[in-house]
């Protein structure tokens, strides 16, 4: 069966897609990217992780041709910008832009096959507005579609170009659920069948669910970089507790106590990574109690990205 | 069955996609719906829909810039609509209502009031078809006088002007000698002297006068009225408003939607394409064509109708010397549009382009009547280029040569902002 290849992309083959090495960009004063360097394979979900102002839209827009590096090496599909062809490299890519907002006067079924029309190749619009199913919209004016079909038809404008690489700028930012769920639909199905995507992200579960790997970033440099899986294991918990507490009590009162691999705490909130719930949780409470504190609040969840970012950093993704 | 899409997800086009093959590539998911009815770069049977054709890139751009134009109601209202109102109220303002009148007020009652010797002088000036007197109370007389209501004001003369000669201060005097009813005063005639209509009005006035005390005219003449079509105000506008329509819709047209598209980010997007920018900027000129051409017809139509207004030239010529005027201006609104990231700036920046050639280029009233040594200024705008250009077509009906200089005036505008405008653009 053709499809069931599919599945497997080939992310395998170990070809690179996009890298760039020791890449530097100022601002004025303000240094966006502060060195970094990257290599995304051939047919894998890259993700850039990281709260605002980490350098992940400076860095996107580098790897596509938009700015211009002030120091550093950046290849494309093996080609760096402005030394080759740069509009045959152009035709294999496709951008969606975080803050494009497309002529409101033209119709979807307009707007998509104008961006098609810019391209050698590519897809029928029609096709397309199918697959991020907008047909009921087809002859909608731009103007009137919500957020989310906004932001599906800058995707239906991205694919319909057929591209190899696709390049994702925070996709969902300010999406309901909803409509978060069917953009990641999507792009998992462009990835299934060996689409290379570079795309970046602020929420956690976003690249957990769909990166093969992800990379970091804060202040302009990435921190960590590894499969969303390796990450969370690199704390070397699988669980979360987060505690308010009423009266002070030190770290390494926690830290010794059986199952607690790490604490971080700010101003009577505790964060402790264990390895069991069960076994840490009875030693806690009682731990508590002996250092006369008074038990306010109590979560507990599964590790995840987030936790990694607040391990490395002592912030939260958010409100970084 | 051959593996297809996971064996191979980038087929050979990796390298160098064909220039002409519109068989995509890409490793697009396409038929959400059937996944297997469509796979994309298989060598079976493509899907049907994918023989889709696109078109050329630049007049899918050039479609979306018409589009977006018709489909915003305002830019029609001030494309179409403005300049045929325009010419509704200028037309009116000067339509042909035979040989104006002079309007002229005698001063009842004050101390330089004429009284009861008013008399005769008001049948001597009521006689005549070419004056309309008005009497009025000395106040009502300034005041229409400044309001431009009379052009003259003739009062009782009580200053010691007329044996002094020596004129009261801001006024223009002048005497007649005493009439019998005036006893040994004489008559002032206040008016402004730079304002064209009291000179006249106090030539006829004098006339009038002078006439019915007895003066004789000494040399025998005769008047031969003329009045065709072709010399009259109206004839003057209507090309001058052609072409101001011309200006005002390219630039504003242009200059909004580049700079729209440029802070919605679309500009940013679109240099992410493969797109050619030289195929983007002149999307914008060629969508000037279309509504060129609407535009011309809207008013030299409305011209027509409404007040006769002909065109003697050739209309192959009118459109020739339309559409370059149109481009030079399409040229120059891309030029002010190259920079400016936001609305109100490009606001700015078309007024200060487009106000001296409002004033300068003679669209309301000639060019020529600006000092000499403004005029090789004034000459090198395009507006008045086209301007001019349409005038030797509309009203003289010259051919297309003897306005080439200005249609060279106007492709030199246009080309060399194309060519900046393309260099100087600001994508992001």
């Amino acid at each position: 069966m053709p499809v069931t290849a599919s599945s497997q992309p080939a992310n395998s083959s170990g070809e690179v897609a996009l890298s760039c090495a020791s890449l530097v960009k100022r601002y004025g004063e303000v240094v966006a990217v502060a060195g970094i360097d990257l290599e995304v394979r051939m047919g894998e979900c890259f993700g850039l992780l990281g709260p605002n102002g980490a350098g992940k839209t400076t860095t996107v827009e580098i790897f596509e041709g938009l700015t211009i590096p002030d120091s550093g090496r950046v290849e494309v599909l093996g080609q760096g910008w402005g030394e080759g062809d740069d509009r045959s490299l152009r035709e294999r890519l496709a951008v969606q832009l975080q803050e494009t907002q497309f002529a409101e006067r033209l119709t979807v079924v307009e707007t998509i096959a104008m961006f098609r029309s810019l391209y050698r190749r590519g897809w029928d619009p029609d096709e397309v507005i199918r697959l991020v199913e907008l047909e009921e919209k087809r002859d909608a004016r731009v103007g009137k579609l919500s957020g989310g079909q906004k932001q599906r038809l800058a995707i239906a404008c991205a694919l319909v170009t057929a591209p190899e690489v696709l390049f994702l700028d925070e996709p969902t930012t300010g999406l309901d659920p909803q409509a978060k769920l069917k953009l990641w639909d999507l792009i998992e199905k462009f990835r299934s069948r060996g689409g290379t995507i570079l795309l970046t992200t602020h929420y956690m579960e976003e690249a957990a669910r769909l990166c093969d790997r992800v990379a970091i970033m804060d202040h302009g440099k990435v921190i960590a970089l590894d499969t969303p899986n390796a990450l969370v294991e690199s704390l070397g918990a699988d669980q979360i507790v987060e505690l308010s507490l009423e009266g002070f009590v030190g770290n390494e009162r926690f830290s010794r106590l059986p199952g607690v691999r790490g604490v971080r705490s700010r101003n009577g909130n505790y964060l402790l990574t264990v390895s069991s719930v069960a076994e840490a949780l009875p030693a806690l409470l009682a731990e508590v109690e002996i250092q006369g504190a008074r038990l306010v609040g109590m979560t507990t969840h599964t590790a995840t990205l987030e936790d990694v970012f607040v391990n490395l950093t002592g912030r939260k993704l958010r409100d970084a | 069955m051959p593996d297809v899409i996971g064996a191979k997800p980038r087929p050979s086009q990796e390298q160098a996609p064909p220039p002409t093959d519109p068989v995509e590539t890409g490793p697009l998911p396409s038929g959400a719906a059937d996944p297997e009815a469509s796979s994309p770069g298989a060598a079976t049977p493509l899907p049907e829909a994918s023989r889709y054709r696109p078109v050329n890139p630049l007049w899918e751009l050039t479609l979306a810039r018409i589009r977006e134009f018709v489909r915003e109601p305002e830019a029609v209202f001030w494309v179409f609509v403005f300049p045929v109102l325009l010419a509704i109220a200028l037309g009116i303002a000067f339509r042909d209502t035979g040989p104006q009148k002079v309007q002229v007020a005698v001063e009842a009652g004050g101390p330089r009031g004429l009284g009861s010797g008013s008399g005769r002088l008001m049948e001597w000036l009521e006689g005549r078809p070419d004056i309309e007197v008005l009497l009025l109370s000395p106040e009502e007389a300034a005041r229409a006088l400044r309001t431009g209501r009379v052009s003259l004001v003739l009062q009782r003369d009580q200053s010691e002007a007329l044996a002094t000669g020596n004129p009261e201060a801001g006024e223009t005097v002048s005497a007649l000698p005493a009439l019998p009813e005036l006893g040994s005063e004489g008559l002032v005639y206040r008016y402004d002297p730079t304002r064209p209509d009291s000179r006249v009005a106090r030539l006829v006035v004098d006339d009038a006068l002078q006439r019915g005390m007895g003066r004789e005219d000494v040399a025998r003449v005769r008047d031969e009225a003329v009045a065709q079509p072709g010399a009259r105000y109206i004839d003057f506008l209507i090309p001058g408003l052609v072409g101001l329509n011309l200006m005002g819709s390219g630039m504003w047209g242009l200059g909004f939607a580049v700079v729209q598209a440029r802070t919605r980010k679309l500009l940013k997007l679109l240099a992410a394409t493969p797109m050619r920018r030289t195929h983007f900027l002149l999307s914008f000129m060629l969508s000037r064509l279309i509504f060129l051409a609407l535009e011309v017809v809207a008013v030299i139509g409305f011209g027509w109708i409404a007040f006769g207004v002909s065109v003697h030239g050739s209309i192959l010529d009118l459109g020739v010397i339309s559409l370059v005027g149109s481009m030079s201006f399409a040229g120059l609104g891309l030029l002010v549009a190259a920079r400016p990231r936001t609305i109100e700036g490009v606001s700015g920046l078309m007024n200060l382009v487009m106000l001296p050639m409002w004033l300068l280029s003679g669209t309301f009233f000639a060019a020529g009547r600006f000092p000499e040594f403004w005029q090789p200024v004034i000459q090198a705008l395009p507006l008045t280029a086209l301007n001019d250009a349409l005038r030797a077509n509309i009203n003289e009906g010259l051919p297309l040569a003897s306005s080439l200089p200005d249609v060279l005036v106007m492709a030199a505008w246009g080309s060399v902002s194309f060519l900046l405008a393309l260099r100087w653009f600001r994508w992001q």
